[in-house]
């Protein structure tokens, strides 16, 4: 894929192509042993993939045994069968339109808000009507939509909103530790740097174990919280440990004199920080904390360890399926198509943004 | 904080400082209180609640259970152990089954991810795309899923020992796992490890005393050659003169399964390759960046005070570009470690595995992940220490 989209920038050109290729590929005996090497094991590669993935492959079968005597290839028979499953999981199958336009609204919000003109208020507000619709949708109860108890919530509908709520609550506080890091108060700073450096000391899967095994023990009885959101609360913790470092960061690398200009000018600290400092230090940092979202959308795949449905899960449980056992390749592929679309895409645009941010500051 | 900003007010508001409110000390010790009371108030709440909880559920409390015997076996073990042995004894094989892991992911991931770097940057368009191409296909891919993969590929896809795969003499790949070859024990070989240690010993020493002969005198001292001289040569006198003891220790299909030589099980290789793949991924790109930040101005300086090219290399642009790749490589090392903690998905006992055991036996959770929790704050701690000594030594000094 990297390697289509780069071609055009230092890729041949017609009528240069032989010059091209003897400057590229074939300057040096070295190189054309490596280039003739490579291009070998890439064609064999290539070959196997394509055979057993599309030449070979059984696009409809009822069932694996089907599968495997119509061809030798992959069975995509199953992702035909299986994607609701996989996508909706456990969410009842007449109602899945509902999870259905909820992630259709998400991605369209989420896709809004990488754009950098629609940085303003109303994205802010778009924001909260979607998630206000998307929870009517996803409960129902009202409206005459038909109930569904959160537990049934599962597949990427619930991937989607694990990492994008964490992200929107974990942000606020991520730039609270942060500033709490840089306090002058000893006491809370120390607490804030102690928050931040456990979190980021330990394992995700230790936060998540916490949440969903230590979490009931430390609730009054009687008083319990579903397993979503205890898993909701450990991802949002330990992103905001992270992000808050970012932050941090932003906040090193101002120059002191804002400090200094805002102190003069008499504002109180909560005034500096929000209309001087943050404003700033969070522009600084818009890279790497875009980067902390990739990794947090990647991360949400843990959560599947303590048996949450999402979309690790939901294929984890359509593998179990006796009528389509075995067919791991089949379906672990579909899986990693779906989060290596998302993820590729983000870090594109995060390297584009870094590109557009540092545009004034290039020297 | 509000400290600066009061006092700049004070100008021209004085007659408010009167008030004790404003005072910015006052101020800063109030919410300094508030704080401790609040924190200190819902860790008590909480704790209170833990205990009544644990008392109705008949739940015991403490690290008692840790010398009771654990009752479970577990796979994988680098020490004795059965299931008569106690908790802390699971604990401990759990340990030393995650130091396994991080040390070989380690050392295998920082060759892969160093060779990819390296690749990025090569002249061969082909190679370069190549190397780009796996940068952005592994780090795009959840870790927990690329793990399941290569599980999956061991456990299903893969042949049986009967038409393992084996790709080099003595090396077989199947189902059971990865078996390869090791030299058999031998009474003499512990005098070459000894040898071994006695020579990095030496080659400390000489170091020393060769750095303090250069500040002297102005003599260089040809350091590299006279270690690996060392490291290597003395081992291999001491294996000529005990008597060239070595038998490869090959595996052999007998019945169903391998006998002889090493393995590794389908658990451990599948967590190991994934670990090495999408660490390796991230630590390509430190390499790169870090080669790339030494100006090539340095380079041509070098050449032109009359340096050759590998000179230039290890005197001039890798100190520099260590000094950039270090830092970030550590935090690599540090989560490569963190994420071997995955293991609990696709099943190798390591330290969270037997904690999870162990707290699904007793229903001791608060225990089982404080011992989780310290030991990977321990490991965290202790590498950022060293990393603050690194920096402090490295830092580049005066301006």
């Amino acid at each position: 894929m990297a390697t289509t989209t780069a071609v055009p920038a230092s890729g041949p050109t017609a009528g240069r192509l032989v010059p091209w290729l003897k400057a590229n590929l074939f300057n040096s005996v070295g190189n054309s042993i490596i280039t003739i090497v490579l291009a070998v094991l890439l064609f064999w590669i290539l070959k196997g993939l394509v055979q057993w993935g599309i030449i070979d492959a059984v696009w409809s079968a009822p069932n694996m045994r089907a599968c495997q005597a119509a061809g030798t290839g992959a069975c995509w028979a199953f992702v035909g069968e299986k994607w609701r499953f996989i996508l909706f999981g456990r969410y009842p199958f007449e109602l899945q339109w509902r999870p259905a336009l909820v992630t259709l609204m998400l991605f369209a919000i989420t896709g809004a808000s990488f754009v950098p003109k629609l940085w303003r208020r109303e994205t802010a507000y778009a924001w909260v009507a979607v998630l206000a619709v998307s929870t009517v949708l996803m409960y129902g109860g009202i409206l005459g939509l038909e109930y569904v108890p959160s537990d049934l919530w599962s597949g990427l509908p619930l991937t989607l909103i694990l990492s994008l709520l964490s992200m929107i609550l974990g942000f606020p506080l991520a730039v609270l530790l942060a500033l709490g890091r840089r306090s002058n108060l000893p006491v809370v700073k120390l607490f804030c740097t102690a928050a931040i450096e456990i979190m980021r000391g330990v394992p995700l899967i230790t936060v998540l174990f916490m949440a969903s095994l230590m979490l009931p023990l430390f609730l009054p009885p009687g008083f319990t919280v579903d397993k979503q959101l205890r898993a909701l609360v450990a991802i949002t913790l330990f992103l905001a440990a992270y992000q808050a470092e970012d932050v941090r960061a932003g906040l090193l690398a101002l120059p002191k004199g804002q400090f200094e200009a805002a102190d003069a000018l008499g504002l109180s600290y909560w005034r500096k920080t929000k209309s001087i400092v943050l404003p700033q230090a969070i522009t600084i940092v818009i890279p790497p904390l875009v980067g902390n979202l990739i990794g947090n959308f990647k991360n949400t795949s843990l959560v599947s360890i303590i048996s949450l449905l999402d979309l690790m899960q939901t294929t984890q449980v359509a593998l179990i399926d006796p009528n389509w056992r075995g067919l791991t390749s089949e379906a672990y592929l579909f899986l990693a198509a779906i989060y290596f679309v998302a993820c590729f895409a983000m870090s594109r645009y995060s390297q584009w943004l870094e590109r557009r941010l540092n545009k004034g500051k290039r020297r | 904080m509000a400290t600066s900003g009061a006092t700049g007010r004070s100008a021209t508001a004085r007659s408010s400082d009167s008030k004790i409110w404003n005072n910015p000390t006052v101020r800063g010790v109030f919410w300094q209180i508030v704080m401790v009371v609040v924190v200190v108030g819902s860790v008590a709440y909480l704790a209170n609640n833990a205990i009544s909880n644990l008392e109705r559920q008949h739940i015991a409390s403490g690290f008692g259970f840790l010398s009771r015997e654990a009752g479970f076996d577990i796979s994988e073990k680098l020490i004795d152990y059965d299931p008569s042995y106690t908790y802390r004894d699971a604990f401990l094989v759990g340990l030393l089954n995650t130091f396994e892991v991080a040390g070989l992911g380690i050392v295998l991931a920082t060759i892969l991810g160093t060779l990819i770097g390296i690749a990025r940057l090569s002249k061969n368009w082909l190679l370069s795309r190549l190397a780009q191409f796996y940068v952005e296909l592994w780090r795009n891919i959840p870790l927990l899923l690329q793990l399941f993969f290569w599980y999956a590929i061991l456990h299903v896809t893969a042949p049986g020992p009967r038409d393992a795969w084996h790709p080099l003499p003595g090396v077989f790949l199947s189902n059971r796992g990865l078996m390869f070859p090791v030299p058999s024990a031998d009474p003499t070989h512990k005098y070459i490890w000894i040898a071994f240690f006695v020579a990095i010993i030496a080659t400390v020493l000489l170091d020393w005393w060769g750095r303090k002969r250069q500040e002297t005198t102005g003599q260089p001292f040809p350091i590299i050659g006279a270690a690996a001289g060392l490291i290597i040569g003395l081992p291999v006198l001491v294996f000529l003169l005990t008597g060239l003891h070595l038998q490869p220790d090959l595996p052999e299909l007998k019945g169903f399964n391998f006998a002889g030589g090493a393995s590794f099980s389908p658990e451990l290789t599948a967590l190991l390759v994934g670990l090495v793949i999408y660490t390796a991924s991230y630590m390509a790109e430190i390499v790169r960046s870090g080669i790339l930040a030494v100006s090539h101005g340095q380079t041509e300086a070098a050449g032109a005070l009359g340096l050759r090219g590998g000179l230039i290399l290890r005197l001039v642009v890798l100190p520099q570009a260590l000094r950039i790749i270090i830092p970030p490589m550590t935090s690599q090392y540090l989560n490569l470690t963190k994420n071997s903690t995955l293991a609990v998905a696709i099943g190798f006992p390591d330290l969270v595995f037997v904690a999870n055991t162990q707290m699904n036996q007793t229903g001791q959770a608060i225990e089982g992940i404080s011992i989780i929790m310290a030991t990977y704050l321990a490991i965290s701690l202790s590498i950022s220490l060293l990393m603050n000594i690194y920096n402090a030594r490295i830092a580049l000094k005066g301006r």
